[in-house]
This record gives C-alpha cells, structure tokens and sequence, in this order.
C-alpha cells in the first residue's frame, strides 16, 4: 500500500508536528515513535502519563431491541449481565471456535452497547456483527469520533481538571460525561497494564484535547512502538500475533472472558471446541517467556525443549524497557507452561535459555476500588 | 573514515579495518538493547552479515563492507549496547577486519560523499 492510499486519523497533522515518524498500520499513517525513541516513551508512562492516538480503531453503537441479548450469539460474554457504566473485555468468536477479534464492549449510557475493536480487523467485525445479527442489531459505526488513551499512574490527576467525573471512575467503569468541555465517552481502561483512560470524542475537537493533555509536563505522546512494548510487557495479547482466527480463547489463556453463564449453557460460536478443551486442556497454551541470555526472541523464533527439540514458536516478543531484559509470548504444549519450566528459544539459529514465567511481567495497576 | 550507502563506516590503520555504523543510522535504529558481535576468526565476504544490532522494536543487520577475517569484537557492547547510540562513530565500533584488498575500502564514499548522500534520503 503506498504512503497515499493510507488512511488519516484527526491527529495526523499534530504527529507530523511533533516529530513523529510515521508508519503504515492497520491501513492508517500512524506514530511509531516521537523525538523520545520508544525506551524513554515506554518508560514515561510507567512513570507518569502517556498519551496516545488509537483513533484507528473501530468504534460502534450496537443498536436494536435488545442488543445485549443479540451480542451473547456472536460472543462467549455475560452481556445480559453488564450493568450500565460498566465495560467488558470479549472475544468475536466463529463457528470453529476461534477468535475473530478482541474488543471492548461497554454501556456507558441507554444507547444500546458501544464496542471498540481492532483496527485492522474493524471492516470485518462490523460485517460479521451485522450478517450474523441481522435484523436483531444495526452497527452504526462511530467514523466522526477519535481515540484518545491516557495511561500511567498520573492519567487520573492530569485527566481531572478537564473531566472531574472521570476520577470517580473505577477499572472497567464505562461513562458519557463531559469531558473537555464536550460529550466524550469515556472508560477507565487501556493496553498498557496501567490505571488510565480511553476517551472518545468527537473528531472536530480531537487535536484540542491531545493538544491541551499535552500542555501538562506530566502528559507524553506515545508511538505504536511503546504501545507495543507496553502491552507486552503487561502479558496483552496482540489479535493477529499472539491469537487469531485459529486459536481458541482456551489455548489463548483467555478463558476468563468466557463467563461461568455461558460456559454452563455452551451456548456461543465454537462451544463444541471449547468446551471439549476447557474438560481435557488444549493441545497448546499461549505462556510467558523470560529469555535469561542472548538476543531478544521475536514473532517466529522457535522455542525447543532443553533438549533442543522444537516444541513451540513465539508469537510476540521483544525488549522489556522496565525489566531490561527480552520476554516474549508464545505457544508450547500444556505439559511445558508452567512458570519456572526451562525452555530455549532460538534466536538466527543459536539456542538461547529460557523460562516459563506467570503474566503478567510487569504487574498490573488498575485501579479497581475508588 | 569511509562510508556505505547502508550506514555503515570503515576506519583503515594498515590492513585492518574497525566498522561500525553511522551516527545517522544510530539515530535512524533508536534505542539499542542487543548487540551480536561476530566470532573472532570469521570470514567474511562484502555484503555479508557481520553484526546485528536490536532496538526495542527490531532487529537489523549489519552489513560487512568489505571482505576480510574478524581479528577483534567489540566485547564491551553486550554489557553496554547503548554505547552505539552514544559514539556510534568511536566506542560504538562492532569489529576489526584484516582485510586482503585495502582498495575495497578507497572505493567508499569519503566524508563529503556521504554527507552528500544523507541529504538526498
């Protein structure tokens, strides 16, 4: 795809100011770094507040006479169950129970549920949601709204003065408030295992508000690449690297967003796959990797048995900025996955030690209780 | 000092040439974390790959520019790989080559060419 056929997001030009470098991702030009580098951005937010452009992402109002009820059939999720102001963390499955995209689904108000999906998958997930739920939904996409994600542990004091309803917000809370002076829809969440924010708002005032967030010295801008690191580090599957189309939430350690109701009644996308691997274990589990020497293990390397023999493969990995040292994620049988299990990965051909560690890395720090 | 239109440059003393990479290539490559330096005793021919640097987001090649056998690597940078960032034209060096044809190494560009080049990027 040429650097003219990709889409813009409404903060293109605020990138192009900064300084950013600019990649092609998810058919947008987007930041993969400010004039910081991804080490100094990275470690900012752990510090302080990170501020990012996820306006590439898909958002919509599910809409109907009873949307909630109509997403438990394309979801393994409690959607009857979700209380107004709250969010949910879910998986679009598909017949063969595998994963078609993580999203987010919330009720931040009465209109119907509002979802955030990946960028790259957004065009599909919308068209599947709208084939698979036809005449219960209409998906009515959000394309005039941004994504703003504020992350660190000084996102709520620097998100205060311009939304004071957001700071009564716990982890997961979901809201319609104002928020610098307009609606925004905001929830306490984030893909960086930090407390902070997601903040929709209409597209016209997004460059104010990056703007005006920034004006505060504890607010950075963050590339994709510190994204990247971050979530990594904070044990975040990544949908098209760490699960797909062909891995099922069992094999993905995402059974959590099965929930108990669901799972009693086997009632969603793939049942029949997953609930065979949730009585007997799946053939493969998605673990945590401590890369102990050498060269960080990256997506593809393979990871062997202490005897060499290849067992699995990664599936993310890199340089964790806040342990200085190469983790990754990856696949191996259930019999290799548990924490403290001496694996190699192998890195241009050299085998390089290894060990099974619990995610997340680093820990997590929502902030649950307010 | 010569230079290579990948970013790497060549300092000749006799028959053996240090390289390393450009401080336009550190800067290009961000933060490095990793660095794999090549055996001492290893051949090499122009082209071929004689280190690999890594940032936090990917790992590059580094690109010999001339044939010849390692003779000494740089231990010091995989305790210290962030020296590449900071004198990436001196401390930041990867290897030191005995190299055959002191030619190879006229044939890079000089100072003022790569400075040149720099600018059409």
């Amino acid at each position: 795809m040429s650097e003219t056929d990709l889409k813009r997001t409404p903060l293109y030009d605020a990138h192009v100011a900064a300084g950013a470098r600019m990649v092609p991702f998810a058919g947008y030009s987007m930041p993969v770094q400010y004039k910081d580098g991804v080490l100094k951005e990275h470690l900012w937010t752990r510090e302080h507040a990170g501020l990012f452009d996820v306006s590439h992402m898909g958002q919509a109002r599910l809409r109907g006479v009873s949307p909630l009820l109509a997403f438990e059939e394309v979801t393994p999720g409690d959607f009857i169950g979700l209380k107004p102001g709250r969010q949910r963390y879910s998986l679009l499955l598909n017949k063969k129970g595998g994963v078609i995209d993580d999203l987010m689904a919330a009720r931040p108000d009465d209109d119907g549920l509002f979802v955030v999906v990946n960028g790259a998958c957004k065009d599909n997930d919308f068209k599947v949601i709208e084939n698979e739920l036809a005449g219960q939904v209409s998906v009515d996409r959000l394309e005039d709204r941004a994504l703003l994600a504020l992350q660190g542990p000084e996102a709520a004091a620097v998100l205060e003065a311009h939304a004071p309803d957001a700071v009564k917000m716990a982890f997961m809370d979901s809201a319609a408030i104002t928020a610098f002076g307009v609606d925004a829809l905001v929830s306490r969440s984030g893909y960086t295992g930090e407390d902070g924010y997601e903040i929709s708002v209409p597209a016209a005032d997004a460059e104010r508000v990056w703007n005006t967030l920034l004006a505060d010295e504890r607010v950075r801008a963050m590339g994709l690449g510190a994204r990247d690191s971050l979530r990594l580090e904070a044990g975040l599957p990544l949908y098209g690297h760490d699960v797909d189309d062909i891995t099922s939430p069992v094999e993905a350690a995402l059974t959590f967003a099965i929930s108990k109701k669901r799972r009693d009644a086997g009632d969603f996308p793939g049942a029949a796959r997953i609930m065979k691997e949730l009585a007997e274990g799946p053939t493969r589990v998605r673990i945590g990797l401590r890369v102990l020497v050498g060269a960080p293990a990256r997506e593809g390397a393979e990871i062997a048995d202490e005897n060499g023999a290849v067992v699995g493969k990664v599936t993310s990995g890199g340089f964790a900025p806040s342990l200085g040292a190469p983790i990754a994620m990856g696949y191996v049988p259930p019999a290799m996955a548990a924490p403290g299990a001496k694996l190699n990965v192998i890195v241009r051909g050299k085998q390089q030690a290894a060990e099974v560690v619990a995610m997340p890395f680093v820990p997590h720090r929502y902030v649950r209780k307010v | 000092m010569r230079f290579t239109k990948d970013h790497e440059w060549v300092a000749l003393e006799g028959d053996i040439a240090t390289i390393g990479i450009t401080a336009y290539a550190a800067e290009q490559l961000g933060d490095v974390v990793f660095v794999e330096v090549p055996e001492v005793g290893k051949v090499v021919a122009a082209g071929d790959s004689l280190a690999v640097v890594e940032s936090v987001k990917a790992a590059s090649d580094v690109y010999a520019p001339i044939a010849g056998e390692v003779v000494e690597a740089n231990a010091a940078l995989s305790d210290e790989p962030e020296t590449v960032n900071a004198v990436p034209e001196q401390g930041g060096w990867f290897a030191r080559l005995k190299i055959a044809d002191p030619a190879q190494v006229e044939a890079l560009m000089d100072r003022h060419a790569y400075e040149q080049y720099l600018s059409t990027l």
